[in-house]
C-alpha cells in the first residue's frame, strides 16, 4: 500500500532545562505527545519539559516554534528514519 | 582631536555661482554642497523655504525629500536616514524643535551624525510665526532630558547660512553628533548675495566608515576624545542601536557605571575638543573697554551701535559668536579680566548672558540687554547699553 | 534517543536560532508564556525559508516588552524611542532601499504613541513589514490599558473595568491603505510563519497583528489563567476567515476572534511612486542617490542578463542530477 511505504520522520529533542520557564507549551501541543513536565526544578524553579516517548517524535518542530524561550530544539534523527524504514 | 581629512564636494549638489537668495533657500544649498541627499520635513513658518527647496533641487542631485507626518517623523527618520548611510537634515521652528528633542536625546546617546535648522520664530508655543526670535538658545543646549552636548551654530546671513550648513555636516561627521543652526525669521527670509563656490574650493568631510572585518563592528567607543567609525546597515555587521544606556557593542548596560561612561564621553569629546570647533569673530577687542557680544541677527544691528559708540570715542569692541555651543568660555574668561563690562543684546529675555555671567564669574560687569521676540532691537537701545556700562 | 540536556555553551551554537539571535543575550527577560518569543522564531523560520539575505534585512522596534525584540534578533537591529519605530524604520528604508526592513513592536508603542506614524506609513504604502505584538496591555510599565484593551477588561489603568472603546487593527490598517493585513493568534505559529513570508515576498506596507498572552499581567488582572488558558482561548475561540471583511474583525472582551489573511493588494509602494513619477517628470536627469533612470536600467539588465546565465548554468546540472533520482525508490 502507498501509505506503508512512507518513511516516518524521526527526530531529537535537545532541550536547555535552564532557559525554560515552564509555560508548558511544548508540551501541550506537541502532535505526538513526546514532552511530559518534569517533576524536578531548574536552576529558576520551573518545572522544565522531560521526553517521555522519544520514539513518537515525527520532526514536526512544533516544540521550537512554540517555545516562547527558545530552550527547545528538534534535530532530524537519521539512524531512527532508517531503523523504521527498514522494519 | 580626531583628524579627518576632506575631500572635494560631489559637484551635483553644488550650484555654484553668485545668486540671490534667501537664508532658508541658502540653507538648502549649503545642505546640497555637503552632501545631505535625505531630507525629512514638516512645513513650519518660517523655516519651510529649505524644505521647499531642497524638495525641488533633489530629484536631479540623486536625493530624496519626504515631508513626513510631523517633526517627530521628521527627526526620527533622519536617524534611520542616517544608519542607512545617508548624510541627513531637517529644518523647523520653536513649536517643532520642541517636538524633535525626544529624538535628539536618541541622536545624542546614538551618537548619529544629523543636521536640524531651527529658523527661530517667538515664543512661547504657537507665539509669533512669522516673527523673529531668539529664544530656543537654551533649548539647543538642554532640551531634551539627560545629560549630552551638541554643537549649534549661528550665521548672520544668508552667505552664512550656506557656510555653516556645510560646517554643520562636516562637525557632525566628525564627532557623531546633532549640530544645529540657530538662525532667525529675519536672516532665514532676509534675501541677499550668496556665492556659491565651484565643487573642489568646498571641503567636505566624508563619514567615517568602518574598514574592519564583519562581526568585530563595535559602535561606540567611550574615550571622550573621539568617536568609533560607522556603518550602515546591509553592509553585513549584524550591529545594534539602542537608546538605552550601552556597552561598546551597543548592547543594553543598564547600570550607574555604565551610564557615568556613556555620559561622560558624550560631553568630554565635545568639551576636550571644543577649541578646534568654537568660531567667533572679533573686532576691536585688544585695549576695548566694553566689548558687544551677539550672534546671529543681533550682531548686525549691534554693528550700527558699535559703530556710534565709537564715534563718540567710547573704546568698544565686538565679539560675534558663530559657534554658540559649545560656548566660548575660555574667551569670556579672559576677557572679563581685561574689560568693564561685556553688554550681551538678544532677542530673548536673557539666555546666552547666563553663560556669559558664569564664564565672567564678578570680573566684569555683564548688562543683558534683552528684549523678546518678534522684531529685532533699536540699536539706541544697544548704544545706551554701551555707553552706561562705559562709566 | 531521548532528550539529551547538552552544556549551555553547546545549546548556545547548536540552537537553530544561533543564527538570528544574539545568543551571548539570551536567556531573554520575557515572562513565562509570553508570546512574543515564538513569535520571533517564526519570524526567524520565515526568513530561513524564504532565503533572504540576512544582511539585507533590518529590524526596527519602539519600546516595551514587544520592544526588546530589535536587541536579541542578529540582524542590523535598532531599538528607538516610543512609538517611533515606524519613521525610524521610514528614513532607514529610504537611505538604503535595497533593505528590508522589518517593524517589530507592541499595541502600545505601534497604535498609541505611534499612531499616527502608522496610518501614515499604511497611507504611503511604505515598503515595510509591520508585526505588531497585540497583548492587550502595556507590560513593561505594568499592565496598564492600550489602544487595544478589550472594552471592560481590567488594566492597572482602568482597576473597574474599561470604559473606552479599543481600535480593531486589521481595520485601521485597511482603512488607511495598508496592502497586506493578516491576524494571528500565537498558537497558530505556522501561519504566522507563512503570513511572515508571504509578506516578506512582496512589496509595500504589510501588517501583521498577533493576539499573544500578556500572562503576568492581562491575563493576571483579569483573571483569565495562565499562559495554556490563553492559547486555549485562541483554541475555542479564533476562527480562520481569510478575506473577512475587516469592519467585521473587531474584539470584545474574551470573545471570538476572527484570524486569517484578511487583505493582500497590490499598490505602488512609496519609492516606487517617487521613481515613476520624477522619471516621468523629470527624464533622464532624475537620479536617486546618484542614479539616473537610464544607468539603473542598464544596472537591472546586467542583473537580469547575470540571473538568466546563472539559471541556464544551474538548469543544465540540476537537470543532470536529477535524473537517475527522479521518483524515488519508493514508488517503483
Amino acid at each position: 500500500m502507498f501509505f506503508g511505504k512512507l518513511k516516518k520522520a524521526h527526530g531529537k529533542v535537545i532541550i536547555n532545562p535552564n532557559w525554560c520557564k515552564g509555560c508548558g507549551y511544548c508540551v501541550k501541543y506537541c502532535p505526538t505527545d513526546v514532552l511530559e513536565m518534569s517533576k524536578g526544578y531548574n536552576a529558576k524553579g520551573y518545572h522544565p519539559p522531560q521526553v517521555k516517548a522519544a520514539a513518537d517524535c515525527r520532526d514536526c518542530k512544533f516544540c521550537e516554534l512554540i517555545c516562547p524561550e527558545f530552550a527547545i530544539y528538534v534535530t532530524s534523527d537519521k539512524e531512527e528514519e532508517q531503523a523504521s524504514a527498514s522494519a | 582631536m580626531p583628524a579627518r581629512n576632506t575631500v572635494a564636494a560631489d559637484p551635483k549638489g553644488v550650484d555654484s555661482g553668485a545668486h540671490f537668495m534667501d537664508g532658508d533657500h541658502a540653507l538648502a544649498e549649503g545642505a546640497l554642497a555637503a552632501g545631505c541627499r535625505f531630507f525629512a520635513g514638516y512645513p513650519i513658518t518660517p523655516s519651510t523655504e529649505t524644505a521647499e527647496r531642497f524638495a525641488e533641487r533633489c530629484p536631479a542631485v540623486g536625493g530624496l525629500f519626504i515631508q513626513m507626518e510631523d517633526e517627530i517623523a521628521s527627526a526620527t527618520a533622519l536617524i534611520g536616514g542616517a544608519w542607512g548611510g545617508q548624510k541627513v537634515m531637517t529644518v523647523t521652528s520653536g513649536p517643532g524643535f520642541s517636538l524633535m528633542m525626544e529624538t535628539i536625546g536618541l541622536a545624542a546617546t546614538t551618537e548619529t551624525p544629523l543636521v536640524i535648522a531651527d529658523v527661530q520664530r517667538g515664543g512661547p508655543s504657537t507665539g509669533l510665526p512669522t516673527l523673529t526670535a531668539q529664544q530656543d538658545m537654551m533649548q539647543a543646549r538642554w532640551g531634551s532630558h539627560g545629560d549630552y552636548r551638541i554643537i549649534a551654530l549661528v550665521p548672520d546671513s544668508p552667505q552664512e547660512c550656506f557656510d555653516l550648513a556645510i560646517e554643520a555636516f562636516n562637525l557632525s561627521e566628525i564627532y557623531r553628533v546633532p549640530v544645529f543652526i540657530m538662525t532667525d525669521e529675519t536672516v532665514g527670509h532676509m534675501h541677499e548675495k550668496v556665492v556659491i563656490p565651484e565643487a573642489e574650493e568646498i571641503r567636505v568631510v566624508e563619514r567615517n566608515w568602518y574598514q574592519g572585518p564583519k562581526g568585530e563592528y563595535r559602535p561606540y567607543r567611550f574615550t571622550g576624545r573621539d568617536v568609533a567609525p560607522m556603518v550602515k546597515a546591509g553592509d553585513g555587521h549584524r550591529f545594534h542601536i539602542t537608546g538605552l544606556t550601552h556597552d561598546e557593542r551597543g548592547y543594553p548596560a543598564l547600570t550607574a557605571e555604565q551610564n557615568d561612561k556613556v555620559v561622560r564621553h558624550l560631553i568630554e569629546k565635545i568639551d576636550s575638543n571644543a577649541e578646534s570647533i568654537i568660531r567667533v569673530e572679533e573686532d576691536g577687542i585688544e585695549g576695548a573697554d566694553v566689548v558687544v557680544l551677539s550672534y546671529g541677527i543681533t550682531s548686525r544691528i549691534a554693528i550700527r551701535a558699535v559703530q556710534e559708540a565709537r564715534q563718540a570715542g567710547l573704546k568698544v569692541g565686538v565679539l560675534r559668536l558663530i559657534t554658540v555651543w559649545p560656548f566660548c568660555e575660555k574667551k569670556i574668561r579672559e576677557l572679563a579680566g581685561k574689560v568693564k563690562a561685556i553688554v550681551v543684546p538678544e532677542i530673548n529675555y536673557g539666555q546666552m548672558v547666563l553663560e556669559v555671567e558664569r564664564c565672567a564669574a564678578g570680573q566684569c560687569k555683564v548688562v543683558s540687554v534683552n528684549h523678546c521676540g518678534g522684531a529685532v532691537h533699536d540699536p539706541e537701545v544697544i548704544l545706551a547699553a554701551i555707553q552706561e556700562a562705559a562709566k | 534517543m531521548s532528550s539529551c540536556a547538552p552544556n549551555d555553551a553547546q545549546f548556545r551554537i547548536q540552537n537553530p536560532m544561533a543564527e538570528f539571535l544574539r545568543m551571548e543575550r539570551m536567556p531573554h527577560i520575557w515572562c513565562p508564556g509570553c508570546g512574543i518569543g515564538s513569535v520571533v522564531t517564526s519570524m526567524a523560520e520565515a526568513i530561513k525559508n524564504g532565503g533572504h539575505d540576512m544582511d539585507k534585512i533590518a529590524v526596527v522596534s519602539g519600546i516595551g516588552c514587544t520592544g526588546r525584540v530589535a536587541g536579541y534578533v542578529k540582524f542590523d537591529s535598532f531599538h528607538t524611542t516610543h512609538g517611533r519605530a515606524i519613521p525610524f524604520a521610514t528614513g532607514l528604508k529610504l537611505a538604503n532601499p535595497e533593505l528590508k526592513v522589518i517593524v517589530f513592536s507592541g499595541d502600545g508603542d505601534l497604535f498609541s504613541i505611534g499612531g499616527n506614524h502608522f496610518i501614515h506609513a499604511a497611507r504611503r504604502n511604505m515598503d515595510l513589514l509591520v508585526i505588531c505584538v497585540n497583548n492587550f496591555t502595556y507590560g513593561m510599565t505594568g499592565g496598564q490599558m492600550t489602544p487595544t484593551t478589550p472594552t471592560t477588561a481590567n488594566a492597572s489603568t482602568t482597576p473597574y473595568g474599561n470604559y473606552e472603546y479599543p481600535f480593531s487593527l486589521p481595520f485601521l490598517a485597511d482603512a488607511a491603505g495598508a496592502t497586506y493585513v493578516a491576524r494571528w493568534t500565537s498558537l497558530n505559529a505556522r501561519n504566522i510563519t507563512d503570513s511572515i513570508s508571504e509578506a516578506l515576498n512582496r512589496k509595500g506596507f504589510s501588517f501583521i497583528e498577533v493576539i499573544t498572552p500578556c500572562t503576568t499581567l492581562y491575563q493576571r488582572r483579569n483573571r483569565l489563567g495562565d499562559g495554556i488558558d490563553a492559547m486555549q482561548y485562541y483554541h475555542d475561540d479564533a476562527d480562520i476567515q481569510h478575506g473577512a471583511d475587516t469592519r467585521t474583525v473587531d474584539i470584545g472582551f474574551q470573545g471570538k476572534l476572527k484570524t486569517g489573511k484578511f487583505v493582500d493588494r497590490q499598490k505602488p509602494t512609496y519609492l516606487d511612486a517617487v521613481n515613476t513619477h520624477y522619471a516621468n517628470v523629470i527624464g533622464d536627469d532624475y537620479q536617486l542617490y546618484g542614479k539616473t533612470p537610464p544607468e539603473k536600467q542598464a544596472e537591472e539588465e546586467a542583473k537580469r542578463a547575470a540571473a538568466a546565465a546563472a539559471e541556464q548554468a544551474d538548469g543544465l546540472e540540476a537537470e543532470y542530477i536529477d535524473e537517475p533520482a527522479e521518483c524515488g525508490g519508493d514508488d517503483a
